[in-house]
């Protein structure tokens, strides 16, 4: 397997450290003019979505870590996993358990496209896009007439995630939600 | 993993300008002070032995020279020129160290390196202080022991420390197999960088003196006590490295025994051995004139005067964009 030297250090980079697959954030080079040289590194634990800070002499090196971003389909649930599908036409499924999906379970709809980290070939974590369109299920009965400003209210999505809207939102609207805060962004012409 | 080039400069003309102003002030000052302005070559024949310092190969091939070594820094050249009684001199040198990479280093760099024949360490800092705070226009360095910095920061005494004792201390950043191949030094360069160096200059510009004798490869030793320390001296301002100056070791014999000692350190971390450059000895035994000398880095010497966060912000074009 390859492995990659201080040097190559990078945010971005994915490595192996203490055998789980991590993400390097952040790459400090630190060396007084004539003394030894040290990389502080800040990686996020891909397993346990935990940040480390950890410190390398300059030249020491960690192994790559099998890890891959792959577009694909979220196709269905069997209770126990969420099946996606890759969108390259190759159509090879997989299957992410509880802890992949995590909380991008209040985000998954079917026939929409996430991205899904494999490691070692396996569903490591499901990411959503940044902005998703769904469907109200459940809020209070809209107020006429309050279309522009003031007040908001809580309405359940049909995956059953809960975002405050606007007063005015009434159920059977689509909504486009911004995954990253969880915040309404507008309502969607249905067609 | 390929990355779309970019063209542009990551300074901007503002800084740039300023950095034209900065090596104007520095001619000016040393032309004031009857210092002459040298040019040595950046390629040379041999590179250093010093264990954290590594040069950048370069594949020259002409006259009868094959290979060659991109500088790390003019001084060996510069002190021929004073064995050669030229008398007082400073440069302003690219120079080269790979591996550098980060918020306040690049492999290429701008040294600003002088010395000054008759004058001890103590008189070279005051010139140090007049062509600092002369640019910055900051308050004149105060003068910490080494020893007392690591004390006051860290809390032990880096000279009379146990070897297991700093090692305990160091497992904070470092596991016990990485700090097994670091040696004595290497877990106090650690600890200067962790600790020690964010907090120095931060009220005033300050400068760190004696250092242990075995951190300073070309510089003179005397006895502290028990402890020998070297005639050392390095500038913090902000928390920034800004220069490193010795009074000079003038003995080559000594000179000869200390890169032998760095080929020993080098074998025993895997690092390839330097051949020794001869001709410098030979400079050295002919007579270097009892002399102080000081490499500044111009880089982050404009990083404090326009406020930069980081070296490219003063390079027209690091490393990535070079």
């Amino acid at each position: 397997m390859a492995s990659y030297s201080t040097n190559e250090f990078r945010g971005g980079l994915k490595v192996l450290l203490d055998g789980d697959p991590c993400i390097i954030l952040e790459n400090e080079f630190v060396k007084p003019g004539k003394g030894q040289a040290f990389n502080r590194v800040r990686l996020r634990n891909l397993m346990t979505n935990r940040v480390w800070e950890r410190t390398f002499k300059s030249g020491e090196s960690l192994e790559s870590a099998d890890v891959m971003d792959q577009d694909m389909e979220y196709l269905y649930t069997d209770g126990e996993f969420w099946h996606f599908m890759l969108t390259d036409g190759s159509f090879e499924q997989y299957a992410a358990d509880a802890k992949a999906v995590g909380d991008t379970i209040k985000w998954l709809k079917e026939q929409d496209v996430y991205t899904v980290t494999l490691y070692n070939g396996a569903p490591l974590s499901v990411t959503p896009p940044n902005f998703v369109e769904l469907e109200v299920v459940d809020t209070d009965p809209g107020m006429k007439g309050d279309t522009a400003q003031g007040g908001s209210k809580p309405a359940t999505l049909s995956t059953g995630a809960v975002v405050s809207v606007p007063l005015f939102i009434v159920i059977g609207e689509v909504l486009k939600v911004d995954t990253r805060t969880g915040e309404y962004v507008n309502r969607v012409k249905s067609s | 993993m390929t990355e779309i080039p970019v063209w542009q400069p990551t300074a901007s003309r503002d800084v740039l300008k300023s950095r034209a102003q900065q090596l104007a002030y520095v001619r000016g000052f040393f032309d004031a002070r009857n210092v002459l302005e040298v040019e040595t070559p950046v390629l040379g024949r041999f590179g250093v032995t010093d264990v954290n310092l590594d040069g950048i190969p370069a594949q020259v091939s002409a006259g009868c020279l094959n290979g060659g070594w991109l500088q790390t820094s003019p001084e060996y050249h510069m002190k021929r020129l004073l064995a050669a009684e030229i008398g007082s001199i400073y440069q302003v040198a690219r120079v080269f160290r790979n591996g550098e990479r980060g918020r306040r280093h690049n492999p290429e760099f701008s040294m600003l390196e002088w010395y000054r024949v008759g004058l001890d360490d103590q008189a070279l800092m005051a010139e140090v202080s007049d062509l600092v705070c002369g640019w910055l226009d900051c308050e004149r360095p105060e003068q910490l022991h080494y020893r007392q910095a690591v004390i006051a920061s860290a809390g032990f005494d880096p000279m009379t420390v146990s070897d297991y004792n700093l090692r305990q201390y160091c497992e904070q950043w470092l596991e016990p197999e990485q700090l097994a191949g670091l040696g004595r030094d290497g877990c106090l360069d650690l600890v200067m960088s962790f600790v020690v160096e964010p907090g120095l200059g931060l009220d005033r510009p300050v400068f760190i003196t004696r250092y242990p004798a075995s951190q300073a490869a070309l510089a003179k030793v005397s006895l502290e006590g028990d402890h020998p320390v070297a005639h050392r001296f390095e500038l913090y301002i902000g928390g920034l490295e800004i220069c490193n100056g010795y009074w000079e070791l003038t003995d080559a014999a000594e000179q000869r025994q200390r890169f032998a000692a760095d080929n020993g350190q080098r074998r025993a971390t895997g690092k390839p051995e330097m051949a020794l450059d001869e001709a410098f000895i030979g400079a050295l035994e002919a007579g270097l004139p009892d002399c102080s000398g000081v490499a500044l880095g111009l880089d982050r010497l404009l990083m404090l005067k326009v406020g930069a966060k980081s070296i490219e912000e003063v390079l027209a074009f690091p490393i990535e964009r070079a």
